[in-house]
């Protein structure tokens, strides 16, 4: 091995290392869950119970959006909207396998319809309208659907004047929808403009990781902005930036923290406190000086 | 292109080959004079490959004019347009992003405010540019005109012509994703009429971020798509070289996307692009925006906003289950 080689093979090492990144995957049914940060065998439901969030080093594991719901929401408080949503196949798509081949696919991994749950809930008792996204379904990818169920929550939010809670996770728009996945970037940026008009609360919650499409809409227009300890958020992939600027990016870029730093969010919330912060804020802006209506009425029962 | 020859594309080599013997042909035409029914004759063929060639081309021959490198940009257009606009600079934030142009512009009888992107003619100026991939800043500045338009009630006129947002390190650290968002939000808000053209590549939320319009209209041979090509050909084929295939899949041509309905109207191309006559694209597109931007000026400024609105709250496609 000569000088140079023995360096190179140094410098590869090293950044093995450093870029040691979290490989998150939903596989923690079993009985021992090694955290992806530290290493650390940890027991599952013990995992489960401190929100997982590894209790020796603090890394938050992804959830499922209904881990997440479970979390945020006072017990037997939520109820669902438009769950029957499902997508279409606008384009015929068809890469080395079918849309409609990935759709069931996806569905079977995640036991889900779509990449989003929406609906409205009591957070500590604070009424609330709520879209929570699920890595797990599609890589959290917005297609038309997850653009048309966030539009009409919004607007939900909006008719009946309750403060909107959206939980980003998402690899960015679907591709297997082509130019309908960018459109949706304006749908819900529009429906925003228009809840935000009226005067309401928008808190956008940033998780592991939030990209593209969706950070580049809805998920960056937040009146408040949160985002999850370690999370990875922005809009280019780190590959991508580090291939067009042929530059090796620092270790914690477009991590919650790096984020923190640069101004982008205002703060960052660890698991365990989200919901008292959530409902903190909430009722900080309801004694604003926009005076809310009349109490909404009960929201009609789920269509399920 | 007016002035210079037209350098021919991958799918217009057989068109070239064709041309180059009429060429030699022609040349030996003083010592030869019973040629002249031969060439002309090669003359008839060659005007009607040039038809069928131009009449069937694929989604990646698209993408191949769409990116020419002697495509009108955006400064060509607004030159056409109005050879006295007057340009606009600065986001007033730190910044003034060459790859977005702004500015005034006399367009017909109306006063417009113009924003596009562009990606640099010189090699010079497509570094400065980034190649036609806006900034953070770029963004913002275009916000500001967005502003300024609504505030003197002036229509906005929108050019896409760009890969996509830069995907910069400075980029992400000034929030990229932010300044898209931020105007997708405030286009949605607007009072006035907005009109976005695609004039070459309208790649993904770079291009939208100054496409929330009104009316959206593509030249002929432009392309709009929510990833590029290659983008998607190595996430979904694994593999940047079915890169074809990708574009055939995402149905990114103007003629594509009119018919799935996201957008209002195809602007015609002189016969093998925009490049072989850049006086003809500006003044089509100059008439299919003014006739678009009449029939917008007798409504009001509640109507216009509600009526870009209700245009994008339509647009995608699903279904209800059953169960």
């Amino acid at each position: 091995m000569d000088l140079k080689e023995w360096f190179a093979s140094r410098k590869k090492q090293r950044e093995a290392e450093e870029v040691k990144l979290p490989l998150a995957t939903d596989e923690y049914c079993a009985l021992w869950t090694q955290c992806f940060q530290c290493r650390e065998l940890l027991y599952t439901s013990q995992l489960r119970q401190n929100q997982h969030v590894c209790p020796k080093c603090q890394y938050h594991f992804r959830i499922g959006a209904m881990q997440r719901i479970e979390q945020l929401v006072d017990h037997g408080t939520f109820h669902e909207l438009d769950a029957k949503l499902e997508s279409a196949d606008p384009l015929k798509f068809v890469d080395t396998d079918s849309y409609v081949k990935r759709q069931a696919e996806a569905s079977r991994k995640s036991g889900l319809r779509e990449a989003v749950i929406t609906g409205e809930g009591e957070i500590v008792g604070e009424k609330a309208c709520l879209g929570v996204m699920d890595f797990g379904h599609f890589g959290g990818s917005m297609g038309s659907v997850v653009g048309e169920k966030v539009a009409r929550i919004t607007e939900y939010a909006t008719e009946k004047r309750l403060p909107l809670i959206l939980v980003s996770s998402s690899g960015g728009a679907r591709m297997q929808e082509g130019i309908f996945s960018l459109m949706q970037l304006a749908k819900t940026s529009s429906a925003l403009k228009s809840f935000s008009d009226a005067g309401l609360l928008y808190i956008s919650i940033l998780s592991e990781p939030t990209y593209g499409g969706v950070t580049a809409s809805f998920a960056m227009l937040g009146d408040i902005q949160i985002a999850e300890p370690g999370a990875r958020i922005g809009f280019a992939g780190r590959r991508v930036i580090e291939q067009t600027i042929r530059q090796k990016l620092p270790a914690d870029f477009q991590t919650a923290e790096y984020l923190l730093k640069h101004g982008q969010v205002d703060m960052v919330v660890e698991r365990g406190k989200l919901k008292e912060k959530l409902a903190y804020l909430i009722r900080f802006h309801a004694s604003g000086n926009a005076k809310p209506q009349a109490a909404p009425p009960r929201p009609k029962a789920a269509t399920r | 292109m007016t002035d210079k020859k037209a350098i021919p594309l991958e799918f217009e080599k057989p068109l070239e080959l064709l041309a180059q013997q009429i060429e030699a042909l022609q040349k030996q035409l003083v010592d030869h004079p019973e040629l002249e029914s031969d060439i002309s004759h090669l003359k008839k063929q060659y005007e009607n490959l040039r038809r069928s060639l131009y009449s069937n081309l694929s989604a990646s021959d698209h993408l191949a004019i769409a990116r020419h490198p002697q495509r009108p940009y955006t400064r060509d257009y607004f030159a056409r347009w109005d050879p006295n606009w007057m340009e606009m600079h600065g986001d007033r934030k730190g910044m003034d992003d060459p790859a977005m142009v702004t500015g005034l512009l006399h367009l017909g009888d109306h006063k417009v405010v113009v924003v596009g992107t562009e990606k640099g003619r010189s090699l010079r100026d497509k570094q400065q540019c980034n190649f036609g991939m806006p900034q953070p800043e770029g963004y913002r500045k275009a916000l500001r005109l967005f502003k300024h338009a609504e505030k003197f009630g002036l229509p906005v006129v929108t050019l896409i012509d760009t890969p996509g947002a830069y995907p910069g390190m400075a980029a992400e650290e000034h929030n990229q994703a932010e300044a898209i968002a931020v105007n997708l939000f405030e286009l949605a808000g607007l009072k006035v009429p907005v009109i976005a053209i695609v004039t070459g590549e309208g790649g993904s939320g770079g291009a939208l971020a100054v496409g929330v319009a009104n009316r959206i209209l593509m030249m002929e041979h432009s392309v709009y798509s929510v990833i590029s090509p290659e983008g998607c050909a190595s996430i979904l084929w694994r593999s940047a070289d079915k890169r074809d295939d990708a574009a055939k899949a995402m149905k990114i041509t103007a003629r594509e996307i009119l018919d799935l309905g996201v957008i209002d109207e195809v602007i015609e191309e002189p016969l093998g692009g925009a490049h072989h006559d850049y006086d003809l694209a500006a003044q089509n597109a100059k008439k299919a925006v003014i006739k678009q931007l009449e029939k917008m000026l007798a409504m009001s400024g509640d109507d216009v906003r509600a009526d870009r609105q209700k245009k994008f709250r339509d647009m995608g496609q699903f279904k209800e289950a059953a169960v």
